[in-house]
């Protein structure tokens, strides 16, 4: 750290340790962490959730909810000054005008009650001593600089009337109008889709550059930090593993953990798979369509397609992955297929037998071939039920006696590698890979033809995801299942489907060989996804640590 | 990466539920209301399963010769074999000289009845229509329509109409107090089961077959059970008022039962010269109603944490 010396860096934690309260499993929140951010460089705190990036990032902006995490220890200085040790009113000052922070979710974080302008204008009133229409004038320069169009309409609009990502370059231009030296954002591209994340992250470096500002950029993605990164702090159950500058960590990580997290990352290069073309077909669909029909008393009918014409097909043994942004309509077809929904028209063979169209009734006894996989694992287990009950529920639904269902379940258990003995525990304490094996467990026990899994592992940590991914294969291999796998993570899509379809505004805009589709994309939504991946061009899982 | 088989340490199943029933129990006799909510109710419960015993005497016995007594006085009868028997009018008489004290002891248990029954009921009857209306789409609109067209008429009003319309007996008085009560608890049951009905565990349970019953049952119905309880106290409370005021208003169960609202409804014409006919059943009143209010909000903290803003 010689050479970094001659440069003040503008945020420098030292020593920082965050109590957690008593009854918490680990003593400290984050404990004992030293790191800096100079002028100009944009710093990446990366780990996986509970690590105590989040913690850090709140007790710098002195945003810690207060009786439940303290500071014990350490010091945090922003250009001088130690954050811990200010007048609450001073801390007040510096927040907007010195530092700020955007976050995750742009639509809880703004206002719905208050025009996006008012907002901005807001800050400019509480810090600086302008007129209307200087303020005004700043509002406008600085959604401009935000590569937004239309300014003043934009300035008059509310919050819900504008996409994910003018939703999020608001926040930026509001955490930016006072020119702050150093930017705290917490994992702020998480919750947009990937084409609007790397518009994001472009903006976020373009800006950075063009102030000058120093970055403390918190997340979870490794593409995101090959994309964007001057250096890398990586933590791990509070504290830092590893720091040092981009190109060196994720080339050559010091640490185990950094290097475990790294391969982790799926590769956005397609595997290849001998297909089974002759196998039996499993699902198809035919010119499936969705269309939601809001009607009101007195409003205007609206429809909304949600899909449209959709045809697809599974083979015994293979992976169909649909991917495709937010509001494309790949969830929809999945609970169409899966018949939690009925769809508005067209056909779903379930081998020879039509079952879009299907009663209720008739449904149930077909009902068991088809399971689902649900993306938060927190959510899709009855809290207060045991998971053991939750697994048999569907066996004893189709008439199979509790004894032998649980019998069945404890079988079944090494299959998902869980230990048969924990079936009488209740879900809340598991962590959320173990919930994640439990609900393929229970989807296994009714011996389905086809498992969905809609988002299964996005809620899920990196290093958690490949494994529950790795499971999914090898229960796939092993019980010769058909597997619909719905993403909207690229890389997860390429590393476990042998065959893609590509969804865009209700409509599949390209379906084929996963390896043909990755390579060799022919349609132009499909060539800007691949092309907004981030950290496209990095090979992830064949880092070498260094000695 | 863990390839084996993964061991969990916490406690299983059964031995979790009954650390946390514990665990409960704990809570509940730390907090201050349900401790004093419990211990007031437990004593009101008393007097009226043991008011026989109580050193009462008949509470329909005229005794025209003693109308009008204060607190206190004593009063004797000589009994035909010669004995001299004494007898104190703790409370006083009324305008017919039956004794208070007798009358607010037995007044106790129809007030609890009511009470109680109309908080089953309405629970009951609410519970059943908030988990069919909350679960199927479409009898959603024509059950709310009803429930607000029920909501539109003050509930005392209807309840009058309906004792009216049939002779006032204590079954029909509990039907006109239950069926207001209705629609407050068909709102809240539906409310919970719109948030539930779409998590996932549901949708997990639809796809693996379960039918309908089941779904509400073992899916829903556990989400529900504690804000009912709490929603139950408050019903009990306001039932307990409701067949008071009608009492009072000459319109509740016929006036030689001895509740406490025809207890003060008799007092209501002598009040400034003799004030306790109306004081000591309304001190009960009182104090009855103030313990199954706290009762209740002690039991929302402790079982819903959720709910304190909500109601």
């Amino acid at each position: 750290m010689t050479d970094e010396s001659k440069i003040q860096p503008i945020l420098e934690i030292k020593n920082l340790t965050v109590d957690l309260p008593n009854d918490s499993d680990r003593i400290h929140a984050i404990e004992e962490i030293s790191i800096y951010v100079d002028p100009c460089e944009i710093l990446c705190l990366v780990g996986e959730s509970g690590s105590g990036k989040s913690v850090t990032a709140f007790s710098v902006m002195g945003l810690l909810p207060k009786d439940q995490l303290t500071p014990s220890s350490g010091t945090i200085d922003l250009m001088g000054e130690n954050l811990l040790e200010v007048s609450a009113k001073r801390l007040r000052e510096l927040r907007g005008a010195r530092m700020s922070m955007i976050f995750q979710e742009p639509m809880t974080a703004l206002n719905p009650t208050m025009t996006c302008g008012d907002q901005i204008n807001e800050v400019l009133v509480t810090h600086t001593s302008m007129n209307y229409a200087m303020r005004r004038a700043k509002v406008i320069n600085i959604l401009g600089q935000m590569q937004l169009t239309d300014l003043s309409s934009i300035a008059d609009s509310y919050p819900h009337q504008l996409s994910g990502g003018q939703r999020q370059r608001i926040m930026i231009a509001m955490a930016l109008v006072l020119d702050p030296v150093l930017l705290i954002a917490d994992e702020p591209t998480t919750a947009l889709d990937v084409t609007t994340q790397e518009q994001i992250l472009r903006l976020i470096k373009e800006i950075q550059h063009n102030h000058e500002t120093a970055v403390l950029f918190i997340t979870h993605d490794f593409g995101v930090v090959a994309e964007i990164a001057d250096r890398v702090v990586v933590m791990q159950a509070g504290r830092v593993i590893e720091q040092g500058p981009a190109k060196l960590v994720l080339k050559q990580p010091n640490s185990p953990y950094t290097k475990m997290l790294i391969s982790s990352v799926p590769n956005f290069v397609s595997h290849c798979r001998p297909l089974t073309k002759n196998a039996p077909i499993v699902l198809a669909t035919k010119n499936l369509c969705k269309t939601y029909v809001r009607r009101g008393l007195f409003q205007k009918t609206r429809e909304i397609r949600a899909a449209h014409s959709v045809n697809l097909e599974i083979r015994r043994g293979a992976t169909l992955g649909i991917v495709g942004e937010s509001g494309s309509g790949k969830s929809t077809v999945a609970r169409c297929i899966a018949r939690l929904i009925d769809p508005t028209s067209g056909h779903i063979y379930l081998e020879s037998y039509d079952i879009a169209q299907v009663s209720q009734n008739s449904l149930r006894a077909l009902r068991s071939r088809v399971q689902i996989i649900f993306q938060d694992p927190y959510r899709s287990l009855n809290p207060r039920r045991t998971v053991g009950a939750s697994i048999i529920e569907g066996l004893v639904n189709y008439g199979m006696s509790k004894k032998e269902a649980y019998n069945r379940a404890c079988l079944l258990m090494p299959l998902v590698r869980i230990d048969p003995d924990v079936l009488n525990r209740f879900p809340h304490q598991f962590s959320g890979g173990q919930r994640q094996r439990i609900c393929i467990a229970r989807a296994l026990a009714m011996e389905p033809d086809l498992i969905i899994a809609d988002e299964a592992v996005s809620a899920l940590d990196v290093s958690v995801q490949s494994q529950v991914l790795e499971l999914l294969d090898d229960v796939r291999r092993r019980l010769n299942l058909a597997v619909l796998f719905i993403t909207h993570d690229l890389r997860v899509a390429a590393q476990v489907c042998d065959t893609v379809a590509v969804m865009h505004r209700g409509e599949v805009v390209e379906y084929g060989e996963a390896t043909r589709v990755f390579d060799n994309p022919q349609h132009e939504y499909t060539r800007a996804l691949f092309a907004a991946a981030p950290g496209r061009g990095f090979d992830f899982a064949n880092v070498s640590i260094s000695t | 990466m863990t390839e084996g088989i993964e061991k969990i340490v916490p406690p299983a199943g059964s031995a979790y539920v009954v650390m946390r029933i514990a665990k409960i129990c704990q809570q509940l006799t730390r907090n201050y209301s349900v401790m004093f909510g419990a211990i007031v109710l437990g004593f009101v419960i008393f007097i009226a399963i043991f008011a026989p015993y109580l050193d009462t005497m008949d509470p329909g016995a005229i005794d025209l010769a003693w109308r009008n007594n204060k607190p206190g006085v004593k009063h004797f009868t000589i009994l035909p074999d010669g004995t001299v028997q004494e007898w104190t009018y703790r409370m006083g008489t009324d305008t017919l000289g039956r004794d208070t004290y007798s009358r607010v002891i037995y007044g106790a248990q129809v007030s609890l009845a009511v009470g109680f029954l109309v908080a089953m009921l309405s629970l009951a009857i609410g519970l059943v229509i908030g988990l069919v209306a909350g679960y199927i789409r479409w009898l959603d609109a024509i059950v709310l329509r009803l429930m607000d067209g029920l909501m539109a008429i003050p509930g005392i009003l209807l309840a009058i109409t309906m004792v009216s319309l049939v002779n006032a007996s204590l079954l029909t008085l509990i039907l006109a107090i239950a069926i207001p009560e209705i629609p407050r608890v068909v709102r809240l049951v539906r409310s919970i089961v719109l948030s539930i009905r779409d998590e996932p565990y549901v949708e997990a349970a639809v796809s693996v077959g379960t039918r309908l019953p089941m779904i509400l049952l073992r899916h829903l119905l556990p989400n529900i059970v504690a804000p009912l309880i709490v929603m139950g106290t408050y019903i009990c409370g306001s039932a307990i008022l409701v067949e008071a005021v009608l009492s009072f208003l000459g319109v509740g169960i016929s006036p030689e039962t001895p509740t406490w609202g025809n207890i003060m409804a008799e007092g209501r014409l002598l009040f400034r010269i003799y004030p306790h006919n109306i004081l000591f059943p309304g001190i009960f009143l009182a104090a009855t109603l103030l313990a199954i209010n706290m009762l209740g909000d002690g039991l929302r903290d402790t079982l819903d944490p959720r709910m304190r803003k909500r109601l």
